[in-house]
């Protein structure tokens, strides 16, 4: 729907500061960026520092690391299905690597399995490619323009965006093959957008001291996921791919080793078992478990549930304490609401706005700095705006962007959230966009290592179900370069461990059935089980009524 | 919970109907959401919930109007009385290839696809397109051999198949764009120069000191390098270089 009267009363005010904004802008004259110092001060305001919203571990191999509740109990839950009623003897596939997660971190490791000679198997949740991969919009970071940047300057950032937290090693490798992944990608035949002599486009982003996003479109994320998936039907000979198939079990052999999963066929209800020589963990993140009642921008499917499933095998989770909140959601219209506006808008000049018109915080802080602030200015200020819904929102004036780059850019360059808002009648190259932070990325998850190797021999982690690169704030961009970078490198390392390592014979969930009585001990009720695999959007006026319905968690 | 949220509000409700069936749905919803709030459990038919995916593909028709309508699940508002099925699959064949050994001429899609040439210029395909992409544009720019239009035409395409399944000619059209943008982006764009030549610096070893300067580098220290390195401006051009060169 529309701008209601009341709100394009408001835009009036936007409108009256545009100018003077402009000029700014042009002459370099912005809000300064806050002093590290300052910085930690105005994170006081970001929901990962609610202490109410988070409690310690009571079991498993990271116990007594404090977390959100929501993360904590899918980690502490029973498994389920019962460990003894699986047939472990006579399993139903069986492969050299076995992949779970169909993203972008599981499709590149997969195509780098096939190149090492391994016969691969794709198990995921939903079809492939529905995954948060998808979804990215803004850009992949990659310092690729050697007369200003290197991968210098990108592992800087990378460690000022995560507090210096970050694994270095693993920062690194990051930041070293980051040119080599996007040459990867247009070797593949991604669209990047380019100049016509072949020169990639870049920009900033938050945090960013050099402009080294790439990006096509704005849709970068279902560019590559698109393409690259195209990539692995090529190979459809050596990669077999099982939809709606999520994993809720890891599988061991008797040298403790990870030789397989266990499957959930979501449209026939069976289980089903995979045997393979070793296994790559690509589930992705979990905004679907709504942290603190919050929006989020992440796909149907984005449930924890790797972590929940390697955490029971024994790797330790890390920076699951960080939370990652976009700054820009959509709160208004509400029907697209916690949908995601990417950071290019603010990248290519537009600011974010109080009621008063004015901006109080620089756009290219890094995300949680930038959230933390509009929370702020919202609720301690009281200088949000109020949306027809009763919620409060910022302004992100895309209009400047027209008066900054020339008319017709906004259209040109964000033709997805421009077609999305017209929709609803609202013209953001006209009027600006009404946003509050949504529930975005997980900073942290399963220990691992830069070669993919985690503690437990076989598995191999990458992408968003992985933590530690990013320390306690991943920067826009630098996630789908992760999962470019460690897909492939998990890919290759568990080829060479499929390859080398002769496969253990006995399949056994012992430590499953361990990991339940913890459970118990611990007193976790029985019906707390996971992973999730779904959210559970049923009305409670439907599910009164479903009187012969049994609910497993949330699924029925 | 944002998707509970929706419902709370209070809303008037109106009459949809799925596949066939009347519900009353609160006005301000998407089908996606409706259809849960009716009471369905999504396993397939949802994906991203944010429209690119291609997961929610749903036609529909309203009263008193012979025209099929589509839209994505996901960010369609329910109408009254409006008349809907999502159609989360549709077959559509596609053909394996070698990408390496493509050179980007036209005669190896035409090879790959030979459908292309049953196209009947209906237009069936754009009318139905939710992302309003010009299908046929894109298959006829095809027909006459020109991979970048296509390419360029069929950029927003989320590879829902409603075209396939309307097509009078058995087309695969989706697949045949997704080979057609490859195609471009590999062997009809230019490639990046200054790509390559940072991929060789790296391996070269050329920044290798200086990063594991950094790395071994003592945390405060590590911070004052943070906060004091040269930002470039927002507003600067391709061919800004900064004034020091340590690092590069
Ligand atoms: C809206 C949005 C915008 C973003 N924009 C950017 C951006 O501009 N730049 C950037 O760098 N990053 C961005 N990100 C982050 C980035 O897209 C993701 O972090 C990244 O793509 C994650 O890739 P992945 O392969 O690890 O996980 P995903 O792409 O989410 O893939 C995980 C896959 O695993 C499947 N799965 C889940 N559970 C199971 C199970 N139990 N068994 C089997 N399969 C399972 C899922 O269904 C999914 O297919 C964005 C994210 C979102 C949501
Ligand atoms: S071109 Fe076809 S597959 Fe692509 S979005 Fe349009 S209807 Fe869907
Ligand atoms: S629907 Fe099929 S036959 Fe008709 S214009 Fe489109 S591609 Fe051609
Ligand atoms: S659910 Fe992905 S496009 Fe609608």
């Amino acid at each position: 729907m529309p701008y209601p009267e009341e709100l394009k009363k408001l835009i009036k005010v936007v409108e009256s500061t545009r100018a003077e904004r402009v000029a700014r802008k042009l002459k370099n004259e912005e809000v300064p960026f806050l002093s590290l110092d300052a910085r930690t001060d105005r994170l006081k305001y970001h929901p990962d520092f609610k202490d109410e919203g988070r409690h310690e571990l009571s079991i498993g191999p990271s116990k007594g690391y404090k977390i959100a509740h929501e993360m904590a109990e899918v980690l502490e839950a029973h498994s389920r299905v019962n460990p003894a009623d699986v047939n472990l003897i006579k399993t139903d596939y069986e492969t050299d690597v076995l992949v779970l997660g169909g993203g972008g971190a599981g499709t590149s490791a997969a195509i780098l399995a096939v190149e090492n000679g391994c016969k691969v198997i794709i198990a995921t949740k939903l079809r492939h490619g529905d995954a948060n991969t998808m979804m990215a919009e803004g850009g992949i970071q990659a310092a690729t323009k050697g007369h200003k940047d290197s991968p210098y300057f990108h592992y800087l950032d990378i460690m000022g965006g995560g507090h210096f937290n970050n694994v270095p090693e693993l920062a690194e490798t990051l930041a070293n093959n980051a040119p080599s992944a996007i040459k990867w990608l247009e070797n593949q035949g991604c669209n990047f957008s380019k100049y016509p002599d072949g020169t990639m486009k870049t920009i900033h982003g938050g945090g960013t001291s050099r402009k080294r996003m790439h990006y096509a479109a704005d849709i970068t994320g279902a560019e590559i996921m698109r393409t690259i998936r195209d990539e692995a039907r090529n190979h459809s000979d050596d990669i077999q791919v099982l939809e709606f198939s999520p994993a809720v079990e890891l599988i061991l052999n008797e040298k403790g080793e990870c030789a397989g999963a266990v499957l959930y066929n979501m449209e026939t209800e069976e289980y089903i078992t995979v045997k393979a020589k070793s296994i790559v963990m690509a589930t992705g993140g979990s905004g679907r478990l709504h942290i603190q009642g919050f929006m989020t921008t992440n796909h149907y499917g984005a449930t924890a549930d790797g972590i929940v499933m390697a955490y029971r095998a024994g790797v330790k989770v890390c920076f699951l304490h960080t939370v990652q909140y976009h700054p820009t959601g959509i709160v208004f219209p509400e029907q697209a609401e916690g949908i995601l506006i990417t950071e290019k808008f603010r990248g290519s000049g537009a600011n974010l706005v109080n009621i008063e018109g004015q901006q109080f915080v620089n756009e290219r802080e890094p995300r949680d700095v930038e959230a933390a602030s509009i929370i702020k200015e919202c609720i301690e200020d009281g200088k949000g705006v109020p949306t027809p819904s009763g919620k409060v929102g910022i302004w992100l004036d895309s209009p400047m962007i027209e008066n900054l780059a020339g008319p017709g850019t906004v259209e040109r360059e964000f033709p997805g959230k421009f077609i999305l808002y017209k929709r609803f009648g609202i013209d953001i190259s006209k009027e600006p966009m009404l946003i509050y932070p949504t529930l975005h990325y997980q900073n942290g998850g399963l220990e691992f290592k830069n070669t993919g190797h985690t503690s437990l021999p076989g598995l191999f982690v990458a992408g968003e179900v992985g933590g530690g690169i990013h320390g306690e704030n991943r920067l826009m961009g630098n996630s789908l370069l992760d999962i470019i970078v460690y897909g492939r490198i998990a890919g290759k390392s568990a080829a060479d461990f499929a390859n080398e390592n002769a496969n253990g014979s006995k399949l056994s969930l012992e430590h499953v059935i361990k990991y339940n009585e913890e459970a118990d001990k611990a007193g976790i009720a029985k019906d707390k089980v996971a992973p999730m695999l779904l959210p559970d959007y049923t009305d409670a006026r439907i599910r009164e009524k479903q009187l012969t319905s049994h609910y497993v968690g949330t699924m029925r | 919970m944002t998707e509970v949220k929706a419902v709370e509000i209070k809303a008037k409700l109106i009459p949809i109907y799925i596949m066939g069936k009347k519900y009353e749905v609160p006005e301000t919803l998407t089908i996606m959401k409706a259809i849960e709030y009716a009471g369905y459990r999504y396993i397939r038919g949802c994906g991203c919930r944010g429209g690119v995916c291609g997961a929610c593909s749903t036609v529909y028709r309203k009263p008193g109007s012979y025209k099929i309508m589509s839209g994505l699940a996901c960010q369609t508002v329910v109408e009254p009385d409006m008349y809907l099925t999502q159609i989360p699959f549709y077959p559509a064949i596609r053909s394996t290839y070698n990408f390496e050994e493509l050179t980007g001429k036209p005669e190896e899609v035409f090879d790959l696809y030979q459908e292309l040439f049953r196209c009947v210029a209906c237009n069936a395909c754009s009318k139905v397109c939710p992302m309003d992409v010009e299908v046929m544009d894109y298959i006829s720019a095809l027909k006459r051999g020109d991979i970048k239009a296509a390419a360029e035409i069929s950029f927003d395409c989320i590879q829902c198949g409603l075209c396939a399944s309307r097509c009078m000619g058995e087309l695969p059209q989706y697949h045949i764009a997704q080979l057609a943008r490859r195609i471009n982006g590999r062997y009809l764009t230019p490639q990046a120069e200054h790509l390559k030549t940072m991929v060789a610096n790296i391996e070269s070893g050329r920044y290798q000191e200086s990063l594991t300067g950094l790395k071994v580098m003592d945390i405060n220290m590590l911070k004052e390098t943070y906060t004091a390195r040269e930002l470039e401006p927002a507003t600067g051009g391709e061919d800004w270089t900064p004034k020091e060169n340590i690092g590069l």
